[in-house]
């Protein structure tokens, strides 16, 4: 580079190292190695049944584990995409059922909802300064309940809508590869994610998205309206629950009023195994994705294993702890 | 009488600072001894070592006629110095009671707290002092000046023999410093040894027996507060020699203002400020700590908000609500602390440099990078910024070039007027005086500076005119160059009624 006149004293590998990509490594080398062990441990796991089975059981919790990620990386946090999956699936509900509206309407309906409802957390955040955990835990609540309400507590079926289920069960690369059948759903969390690394990697939004999370005062007095940006990547983050809340309605062919607790939790354990930090700043999509495939393949593995469901909760749990801890040990001995 | 602190040579190195050189420092029982000095001029750092919060690197420290050597704010108070920090550090929630023997209540059995016994001996300390307040009173009630009284309150439950004020006075009124010195006279009259910090020359004359001054980390002499002339020891504070040459201020002549503030407000921290800076001037923003410079500037960058001033650019009234409003009029601040207002330290040079101008960059929300790449090093080598590339996180950059790399973030955004507050601290000599040259570049070039800096060199340095704070008030302006000297600034910054004098080169 010409314009450089001297070289800082510090080491260059100083540089290299960012966090995201040494826990994204340590991420993807734990998920092949579970691959392998559980390879090892059972005949059934590799066989192309059951990695299709956990690619599509990843799909769901993963779209909300990257809308999870753009919202941790400014330094908040978003507890509220499960109930608002949910909630943009009884919205495709009412659409479309109730109201016969045609596919792509109810589709549109739900990720207008989600990203809504986004941009009202993100007011909460932004405008009101309230705490990003107890503003979406606010909402978490309140689109609970309203899911349950609007649908009067009864699910929604989409047998009225041909090809609603095919969203997510179809597949489009089955089609031109017949041995690869690969649902759509999987193919559009990989449509999603690519979509919000590039617009982290490569947009003022999520430039800004980064800024906001290593130092969000300077980067007010820079002179940039951080309100204003706060406030899109929460509504961003909202549309992509909307799709979250297609993809799970699809699958189940009906919108479950009663589901979505629990899915944030699946989704923030995703982002932080993924190496993305919760006090902002520092993030991939790809950790992100790759920690919803760690979690899918443990809980399948565990399952094929036949072990209970009560020690896969347990597996599960410290297997985060074991993310976090390693990422702390590291950051320690580089300084 | 025999002394009850007596410290002689004492030494003290920080990294690449020699920050005490073979200072001296006693107190006796009974009196007020007042500590003065510039900032930064090493007072805060001998009543550490005093303290126990630093260890001394050379000299010795006897209290009560014997050579001791305190490790910990614990040790220290054992020893009976007890300190008051000019930050209160009290529990805004807990009882008076609660807060003066926080981590030794009395106890019961099981464990149990002893109230009772607790507001008691409470009670008792503050009858000693002749203070009436309730114990059970929670802090956060209380008036700043009664938290100090809780303050020293608690230093004296340790049976404190010297008690170290560190600016006592700096957040209180006139009726509450009277409040303060009564309690300061009554603990006299008990014995006690009393350091008393403080930037207000009025206040020597109210309160002090003996002033010591200290300058760069010297002792330069102690004299008696009644007989010395507060200008006398004003020369004391700043009397080292400049080895600069005299400024040569450019005449100006009828230059557009391109900044003027009219009755500018916020509280008690700013009251009635109104000065204009004309295109290719360096305004030198000089006073004492807490004068309200920096406050003054976030309010002109709408950084915080104001309650009352007309901010006028370029001769038209802008309403700058928010810091976005202020860079759209044209206005940038470099704040004193880069590393929590100045930069996005995790993020690289690149994109700190396009923190404020990213639309700049963007088409339909896309980012050009090829097209920031280029711009970035451009600036980085106008600038001289040393960085291996621009890619590099600002972190790793030395402190200078941090402060260029936020310059450059407002030459990139084109604003015109750029205020500095503290621009060279936390920078090594070397690179301050090539910070010194960008900023008189600048000013060739017809940017309109602003420089808020606490070291009278510096101001004197850059200034074409130096504009002089005390408690919130503008207490005057002084032409730049050889016409005025640090006495003339130091008069201003201490001067706590406005008695104005004010030498205006534009009206």
């Amino acid at each position: 580079m010409t314009s450089v006149t001297d070289v800082n004293e510090k080491s260059p590998l100083a540089n290299m190292g960012s966090s995201g990509a040494y826990q994204k490594l340590l991420a993807f080398a734990s998920l092949i190695a579970l691959l392998i062990g559980f390879s090892i441990a059972s005949p059934n796991f590799m066989q192309t049944s059951n990695m299709i089975a956990i690619l599509q059981a990843t799909s769901v919790n993963g779209v909300l584990a990257v809308a999870a990620t753009l919202v941790i990386i400014t330094g908040g946090i978003d507890l509220s995409v499960g109930t608002l999956m949910t909630f943009c699936a009884v919205i495709a509900g009412v659409v479309l059922t109730y109201m016969g509206m045609p596919l792509l309407l109810g589709v549109a309906a739900a990720i207008g909802a989600g990203a809504l409802c986004g941009l009202v957390s993100g007011t909460f955040v932004a405008k009101m300064k309230i705490p990003p955990f107890i503003a979406t835990l606010g909402m978490m609540l309140i689109l609970k309940g309203l899911s349950l309400v609007i649908s009067g507590t009864r699910p929604i079926y989409f047998n009225d809508t041909p090809g609603f289920d095919q969203i997510s069960r179809g597949s489009l690369i089955g089609k031109v590869i017949p041995s690869l059948p690969i649902p759509n759903g999987v193919l559009i969390l990989f449509i999603v994610a690519i979509a919000a690394a590039y617009i982290l990697s490569r947009t003022v939004l999520g430039r800004y998205t980064f800024a906001l999370g290593s130092n969000e005062e300077a980067v007010r007095l820079s002179g940039v309206n951080t309100d204003v940006w706060k406030m899109r990547i929460y509504a961003l983050a909202g549309g992509i629950c909307g799709i979250g809340g297609i993809l799970i309605a699809s699958r189940l062919n009906s919108a479950q009023p009663a589901l979505g607790l629990g899915y944030e939790l699946e989704a923030i354990a995703a982002v932080v195994i993924g190496g993305t930090s919760l006090s902002g700043g520092r993030g991939t999509i790809l950790g992100t994705i790759i920690g919803a495939l760690i979690m899918a393949v443990l809980t399948n593995g565990l399952r094929v294993l036949s072990v209970a469901q009560e020690w896969q909760t347990v597996v599960t749990g410290a297997i985060i702890i074991l993310a976090v801890y390693a990422d702390m040990v590291r950051r320690k001995k580089s300084g | 009488m025999s002394k009850l602190v007596e410290m002689t040579g004492i030494e003290k190195y920080f990294p690449g600072v020699h920050a005490l050189k073979n200072v001296q420092f006693d107190i006796a029982p009974g009196e007020v001894h007042a500590l003065m000095g510039e900032n930064g001029a090493g007072k805060s750092t001998l009543m550490k070592i005093l303290s126990g919060i630093y260890q001394r690197d050379g000299g010795d420290l006897v209290i009560n006629g014997q050579s001791v050597s305190p490790t910990t704010p614990g040790e220290a108070q054992d020893l009976g110095i007890g300190i008051i920090h000019q930050e209160l550090s009290l529990m805004n929630d807990l009882t008076a009671a609660q807060n003066i023997f926080i981590g030794r209540e009395p106890r019961k059995s099981f464990g149990r707290l002893d109230e009772a016994a607790l507001n008691a001996q409470t009670a008792e300390i503050f009858e000693s002092m002749n203070l009436d307040m309730d114990p059970t009173v929670p802090v956060g009630s209380l008036t700043i000046a009664k938290q100090q009284m809780v303050e020293i309150a608690k230093a004296l439950s340790f049976r404190s023999k010297v008690l170290i004020m560190d600016e006592p006075t700096a957040a209180l009124n006139d009726a509450e410093i009277a409040e303060l010195f009564v309690i300061i006279r009554g603990l006299k009259a008990e014995g006690v040894g009393i350091v008393y910090i403080s930037h207000k020359m009025d206040e020597l004359k109210q309160i002090a027996d003996r002033v010591t001054v200290m300058r760069d980390g010297e002792y330069v002499g102690t004299v008696g507060a009644a007989e010395t002339p507060i200008s006398q020891i004003i020369a004391m504070m700043v009397g080292r020699e400049v080895n600069e040459e005299p400024l040569e201020v450019p005449d100006l002549g009828d230059a557009e203002v391109s900044l003027k503030v009219t009755g500018l407000n916020r509280g008690r921290d700013i009251q009635n400020v109104s000065f204009s800076v004309q295109r290719g001037e360096i305004l030198g923003f000089a006073g004492l700590m807490g004068a309200g410079r920096t406050e003054v500037a976030r309010a002109i960058f709408g950084a915080d908000a104001r309650d009352g001033g007309v901010i006028e650019v370029h001769g038209q009234s802008v309403n700058i609500r928010t810091p976005s409003d202020a860079v759209k009029a044209g206005i940038g601040y470099l704040s004193e602390d880069r590393k929590h207002f100045g930069l996005a330290t995790g993020m690289n040079v690149r994109d700190n440099i396009a923190l404020s101008s990213l639309d700049l960059f963007s088409k339909g929300g896309q980012l050009d990078e090829a097209a920031m790449a280029s711009t970035t090093q451009e600036f980085i080598r106008r600038l001289g910024i040393r960085t291996p590339s621009d890619t590099q996180e600002v972190r790793l950059l030395s402190g200078g070039n941090q402060q260029k790399v936020v310059i450059a973030k407002w030459l990139l955004r084109d604003c015109d007027i750029l205020i500095f507050d503290e621009p060279t601290r936390g920078i090594d000599i070397g690179a301050k005086s090539e910070i010194y040259k960008l900023l008189e570049e600048l000013a060739a070039e017809g940017k309109t500076i602003i420089v808020i800096s606490s070291e009278l060199p510096e101001i004197m340095r850059l200034s074409h005119r130096i504009a002089v704070m005390c408690e919130g008030r503008l207490t005057g302006i002084l032409p730049g160059g050889k016409d005025t000297t640090q006495e003339d600034i130091m008069q201003l910054a201490t001067q706590r009624e406005a008695a104005m004098r004010v030498v205006e080169t534009v009206q």
